[in-house]
């Protein structure tokens, strides 16, 4: 059990810097999730942690030791590949016990661990057989069973589930938080996908171009996103941004879209956003979930508009709705049974409690 | 009667006709006919041979009267022929050991070489293999030269006296083998880093992570994944080390006396330039049962093995 330090972390590759100074703080038992989209460096953050690459610059310290020049098999972590990386000339229990039989660890102890994890896997029947002859989702524990039964530090999973298929992804991210919840050891796990991210992470460090983005638990990063482009990766369908400007209306703000349509902004963000009146390259950012159909009840900060809808979507527990303001397309999520019929005009209702303004300059929420 | 049985007949001749025109639309007709350019090559070249030396060896030394299997017979009472089978086992197993053991090391040097670099290494590498060993050979002959010998002049600034490289039993028997080697190593080298290469670079990261030693990852990973490669490699050299004739012959014809005789010289000294065909063709046609026995050794499970990965 471990905590994991990361100081200004540099990885250059000749003249291209892959990972641009990096500072990470995971606690002990903490699982955390490194996501971003492809070429953001967490792959490289996550293989510099476990070794197998060098750092540039900065320091990787793993329960309070420096381990800048450990070699991996020093750093005591186990590793999960995204294709698995089980060897194939060994049997399911060989490929599990490798890392104890290079330790040298007493017979029976391996086998005790071995039938041990097998055991939270549920892979027991599976212990004689070739990696050849397992499905995805079966290689997939194996890879697991072999980090857990070396009882390490630290786990480091490299987007485990994106060879699998869709259900089994959703049935194996299940699987590996029980893992988690049952071992409780420090974990740090890559993907590219948000709603892994999501649903894995006591915290998420969305990455982008090398840096950290920002790091909170999955409820901060999708309600206070920092960042334009956290407000965008995280959630799906993703939120929309809608160019506006803010415009002073006797006493309060107003947020005006286009030339018909403008909304007042929320008392309680007026002190906020003031200082933003009539300047350029500003952007509203609103969840799909906040443009709703018209309900008869009014919230506070709530406000009606019609406009023509021009794609459907029904999905089955709501129905997705796209229109146009300003030029921008916008997605609003719908009851199924509020209608909405392509090529018409609709009421739909925002809900500003929820907006972000975003400096488009900057790409700050502000 | 005659009204009756013809429509039968035509019946008949249709069903053949029908059966023919099946026979052709089966894939394994197809593929025996695409395949039978290559069958008669084969057939040409080395089926016919191959009986031909047959014949020959069963043949009495003019070749005038066909006496059986008595040359083998005669063969196997001479202690010449047991020196050769002695001398080519040496000479072959020796020989494919240390290629296999050079090749497999180098392999590793240079697949471990940044990319960059190692054409140029790739292709330095296999110059002894490339060049004709007939006139490789000559070369090797004239370092070991008893007169000018540029190893024994080496030898000579470090105070160490000549080596009689050629002149001697035990030292011609290590040149001849040296000198295959230097000419086969770079064949193991490619075939072995060709299987290098094909090990997934994430299982010596899973090993590295695993706690394995570079030492270890050769021996838990690479190993068992190139098994199959170092089987056939060293079965396909075997066979052509046992066979070998251009080396020895330059080197040292055989000699001193007998001493490096193998296989394919001795064959040639008793067929061509003692003129005693069928005794050579006899002689010859002993490499295929050692050969096969080899080859049943090393192939053993390798149809299993090959399914695992």
């Amino acid at each position: 059990m471990a905590q994991v330090t990361l100081r200004k972390v540099i990885k250059k590759y000749d003249e291209v810097l892959a990972v641009r100074g990096v500072d990470l703080d995971i606690a002990d038992k903490e699982f955390i999730v490194l996501v971003g989209p492809s070429g953001c460096g967490k792959s490289t953050t996550l293989r510099m942690i476990a070794g197998l690459e060098e750092i540039s610059g900065g320091d990787i310290a793993i329960g309070g030791d420096v381990v800048n020049d450990v070699p991996p098999k020093d750093r005591d972590i186990a590793m999960v590949f995204q294709n698995y990386a089980l060897y194939p000339h060994m049997n399911v229990y060989e490929n599990m016990s490798f890392g104890l039989k290079l330790k040298r660890t007493p017979r029976q102890e391996i086998e005790r661990r071995v039938k041990q994890a097998a055991q939270i896997l549920d892979i027991t029947e599976l212990l004689d057989r070739k990696p050849k002859q397992l499905s995805g989702g079966q290689r997939q524990r194996v890879a697991m069973g072999r980090a857990i039964v070396r009882d390490p530090k630290v786990f480091l999973f490299d987007e485990p589930l994106s060879n699998l298929d869709a259900k089994l992804r959703v049935q194996m991210r299940t699987e590996i938080k029980k893992v988690h919840q049952k071992v409780r050891t420090t974990t740090v796990y890559v993907t590219h996908d948000q709603v892994e991210a999501m649903t894995l992470a006591d915290r998420v460090v969305v990455m982008n171009a090398g840096l950290i983005e920002q790091v909170g638990s999955p409820h901060d990063l999708y309600h206070s996103p920092n960042t334009k482009f956290v407000a965008g990766f995280i959630g799906s369908p993703a939120m929309n941004f809608i160019p506006c400007q803010v415009e002073q209306a006797a006493g309060a703000l107003r947020l005006r879209l286009n030339d018909k349509l403008a909304m007042p902004v929320p008392a309680s963000r007026t002190n906020r956003y003031s200082s933003v009146v009539g300047k350029p390259n500003l952007v509203l950012g609103l969840r799909p979930e906040h443009i709703m159909e018209t309900r008869p009840h009014t919230e506070s900060d709530q406000h009606d508009f019609e406009v023509p809808i021009e794609v459907v979507e029904p999905m089955g527990m709501e129905t997705l709705v796209y229109f146009t303001i300003n030029g921008t397309e916008v997605c609003g999520r719908i009851n199924p049974n509020a209608g909405g019929v392509a090529g018409q005009p609709m009421k739909l209702r925002a809900d500003l409690s929820n907006m972000h303004l975003i400096d488009d300059t900057t790409g700050k929420v502000l | 009667m005659a009204d009756i049985a013809a429509p039968n007949a035509t019946v008949l001749a249709a069903g053949s006709r029908s059966g023919l025109h099946k026979l052709m639309q089966r894939k394994s007709t197809i593929a025996f006919l695409m395949a039978l350019p290559l069958i008669l090559l084969i057939a040409i070249l080395v089926a016919y041979p191959a009986g031909y030396a047959v014949y020959l060896a069963m043949l009495n030394k003019s070749m005038s009267k066909f006496v059986g299997f008595g040359t083998f017979e005669f063969i196997l009472k001479r202690q010449a022929f047991w020196d050769v089978v002695y001398q080519s086992c040496l000479f072959a197993i020796s020989a494919v050991i240390f290629k296999a053991i050079i090749g497999f090391v180098v392999a590793h040097f240079v697949h471990n070489i940044p990319a960059k670099g190692q054409r140029k290494w790739r292709g330095m590498l296999l110059v002894p293999w490339v060049i004709p060993p007939a006139m490789s050979t000559l070369a090797w002959l004239w370092l070991f030269d008893p007169s000018y010998s540029a190893f024994n002049w080496i030898f000579a600034h470090f105070g160490i006296s000549a080596v009689p490289w050629l002149g001697e039993a035990g030292w011609a028997r290590f040149a001849v083998i040296l000198v295959n080697i230097w000419a086969g190593a770079p064949f193991f080298m490619i075939m072995y880093l060709a299987a290098l290469k094909s090990v997934p670079e994430q299982l010596h990261e899973a090993a590295a992570i695993d706690g394995a030693t570079w030492w270890q990852k050769i021996w838990y990973v690479n190993l068992p994944m190139m098994r199959n490669i170092i089987a056939i490699t060293a079965l396909f050299s075997l066979i052509v080390t046992f066979a070998n004739f251009d080396i020895v012959r330059v080197l040292t014809n055989g000699g001193p006396l007998t001493a490096t005789q193998i296989f394919a010289t001795w064959a040639f000294k008793v067929g061509i330039e003692s003129g005693d065909i069928p005794q050579g063709a006899a002689v010859s046609l002993f490499m295929a049962p050692i050969l096969a026995i080899a080859a049943a050794f090393i192939l053993r499970n390798i149809s299993k093995r090959g399914s695992e990965v």
